[in-house]
């Protein structure tokens, strides 16, 4: 075969595919988008339920349990990250794709961002002022739980990729994801708290900012390699 | 350019069976080789070890005598792999999943409409992959291979699902591709009719 | 030191020799922790703020320390066996899990025996070292199950080393975000640690010795029924099995 030079496209294409191609997919199926949304609402609303409804508890409760039932309803997403994919036999075309791995995850976590994490930064307002938080408050939740469910969706990517193709994935990947998702959910609802009561609050935007930045450059490589390792 | 595959002693376990052992073959541009066995008995495993997605207990798997773990990437812009799942998604149209195809790869020489024509499904094209039959899905596949457009072919088991025609279409495109100075990895239990020089690699 | 490090990395190599070296660190850990313990009961006078309660502390500290020291061995085992492919380290990685959290949660179980007379509560959600051993016990409990729930062993070794290896990264993470946290929630008595006497130290010290060294012989019982179960086909093991004096 006679071969001029036929470049592989670089990286930048290979993410921006693979994320395009998953938006695309959760554009056909919403409720895949919808259902961690519905979950996120109906958590929100239990605690009210069950702790008591007066402002004084609902604005002393309020960043907590936003940030509790987000980290719940991420998880709850993650598990399809890589089901699809492993079942229809696509992930074992992307573990051949002379793309690089990492960055076809990192797509697919964009990806999932958008559809899951985005659409949860979206709606805590509402769900916010229902807990009586002041409007200046809701901007550092809105801003701190961006961050935050960026290193979600990538922390629980590692997760998703390890836990693929396994009986029971579900619970266990909640027992994988759960303790490493820990400082996120400290530094995000502590920092909303500190907002909340006039406090200086930056220092856990920028930790979080930190942490969010770290795992998109870490995060991606040992997906990708917890990938590799449970296709074998 | 010539290109060349090499296996030089693999050796595969697979939790507690060893699926092959020592087991060499060298193929040409131009060649195809055949893997032969029962059901179950590593074919699948041997591709996908060839491939890099299994990590082999021994040996070595050479692309133009270099071996493959040190030229990964390399290696994986010149293979196309039409595995046992189609690896398409049933939720896009046939012109999704293709063009996703094509924008993580090096530029394609053929045009996608006369590719269709060829393998019968163009006017398929706006229907997403869900409705179409197994045979059909099979055939996209197959569209998936000739536009990636690259030397090596990994089929496995080609001919599932597929008609007598469809049969005779698949082992046209092998003999092209092999006449066209490509390379082709197929494992199959029928029988092959291709004219191309032909290794048979016999799995237990 | 290649040559020789591939020869202990060997399984037949390894097993014989961890066979001579097993007794030799249970015997002077386990003389360490009688004396410690008989310095630390009876020899070492009452603490002037917190009378005889803070002789735990000679059983905590071993075993929050021993609790971390088994991740980094788990994780750094994990590291070895990726990039190395050294089937050896995957053994060690697998044999010091359990090993890890048991330690984990004496140190928890013992830090709640203490936290009662200092704190007046069993348990103390605001104190930062209990919540990180808390999370670090949970992290354990994750590599186990995800152990668990793969069949094939090779896979199980590598999935393990990958969580092992993100977890010790977090681990990092936690320990601040849990400090910084406690520091904002500081309205309880929490309980600082004074500077110790050179005579309450000493026997400190050797408790922790005496406890590394025990932890190193059962890590060598483990990782040894380890290789055993994981080479149980091969030609070494069956040999020793059916030779007269059996495996020893």
């Amino acid at each position: 075969m006679n071969e001029p030079a036929r470049e592989i496209p670089g990286i930048f294409a290979g993410l921006v595919a693979t994320a395009r191609r998953d938006l695309l997919l959760a554009w056909k199926r919403p409720g895949d988008v919808l259902n961690p949304l519905f979950f996120f609402a109906m958590v929100c609303t239990l605690f009210p339920l069950a702790v008591g409804p007066t402002a004084e508890q609902l604005e002393f409760s309020g960043p907590g349990v936003i940030w509790v039932a987000a980290l719940l309803a991420t998880l709850l997403s993650l598990n399809s990250l890589f089901l699809s994919d492993f079942e229809d036999g696509s992930l074992d075309q992307l573990l051949v794709s002379p793309q690089p791995l990492p960055a076809l995850v990192l797509g697919k976590t964009l990806a999932h961002w958008l559809t899951a994490g985005l659409p949860l930064v979206l709606v805590s307002p509402v769900l916010a002022i229902t807990y009586r938080m002041p409007f200046s408050v809701v901007g550092v939740m809105m801003l701190t739980l961006s961050l935050g469910t960026v290193s979600l969706s990538l922390l629980g990517s590692i997760g998703a990729a390890l836990t693929v193709g396994l009986h029971r994935g579900t619970a266990l990947l909640s027992l994988l994801i759960l303790p490493l998702a820990m400082p996120v959910m400290i530094l995000g609802a502590n920092a909303v708290s500190l907002a909340a009561h006039g406090d200086v609050y930056t220092t856990g935007v920028w930790a979080l900012g930190a942490y969010a930045a770290g795992s998109v450059s870490l995060a991606p490589y040992a997906t990708a390699a917890a990938l590799r390792i449970s296709n074998e | 350019m010539t290109h060349k595959l090499s296996a030089d002693n693999l050796t595969l376990i697979r939790g507690e069976r060893c699926l092959f052992s020592g087991l060499s073959f060298a193929l040409q541009s131009g060649g195809l080789l055949i893997l032969e066995g029962r059901n179950g008995c590593g074919k699948t495993s041997l591709i996908r070890a060839v491939a890099g997605l299994l990590s082999l207990e021994e040996g070595t798997v050479c692309w133009d005598d270099v071996p493959v773990g040190k030229q990964r990437q390399a290696f994986h812009g010149k293979l196309v792999w039409l595995a046992h799942r189609t690896g398409l998604k049933g939720d896009l149209t046939l012109v999704e999943n293709l063009g996703f195809e094509r924008s993580l790869r090096a530029h394609s020489r053929r045009d996608p409409e006369e590719v269709y024509e060829r393998l019968g499904i163009s006017r398929l094209k706006k229907l997403i992959l869900r409705s179409l039959s197994a045979g059909q899905q099979r055939r996209v596949a197959l569209a998936r291979m000739l536009l990636a457009d690259v030397p090596l072919w990994f089929m496995d088991e080609p001919f599932t699902n597929l008609d007598r025609e469809g049969r005779a279409l698949v082992m046209e495109l092998v003999e092209a591709h092999c006449t066209d100075g490509g390379l082709c990895v197929m494992a199959a239990h029928q029988d092959v009719e291709i004219d191309a020089p032909t290794t048979r690699v016999k799995i237990r | 030191m290649w040559k020789w490090f591939h020869q202990l990395a060997s399984p037949p190599h390894f097993y014989r020799l961890s066979a001579i070296l097993s007794p030799w660190l249970a015997i002077p850990g386990l003389a360490l922790i009688a004396y410690s313990t008989w310095q630390g009961l009876f020899v070492v006078p009452m603490d002037y703020q917190q009378g005889d309660a803070f002789r735990i502390i000679y059983v905590h500290v071993p075993t929050a320390y021993l609790s971390m020291m088994a991740y980094t061995i788990m994780a750094t085992a994990g590291a070895v066996g990726l990039i190395w492919r050294i089937k050896l380290a995957h053994a060690v990685a697998a044999a010091a899990a359990p090993i890890g959290a048991a330690f984990t949660f004496l140190s928890l179980c013992t830090g709640s025996i203490w936290g009662r007379p200092m704190w007046g509560t069993w348990w103390e959600w605001g104190d930062p070292r209990m919540m990180s051993q808390l999370i670090l016990l949970f992290l354990y409990f994750g590599y186990m199950a995800l152990r668990g729930a793969i069949d094939d062993t090779a896979k199980a070794d590598k999935a393990g080393a990958v969580l092992a290896l993100v977890g010790i990264v977090n681990l990092v993470i936690v320990h601040f975000s849990v400090e910084w946290w406690s520091s904002l929630h500081q309205g309880q008595t929490v309980f600082r640690r004074g500077t110790m006497d050179a005579e309450m130290r000493l026997p400190l010290l050797l408790m922790i010795l005496g406890f590394t060294l025990l932890f190193g012989s059962m890590l060598l019982r483990r990782i040894r029924t380890e290789v055993l179960y994981r080479e149980r086909r091969t030609r070494w093991v069956r040999e020793m099995i059916l030779s007269p004096r059996g495996g020893s």
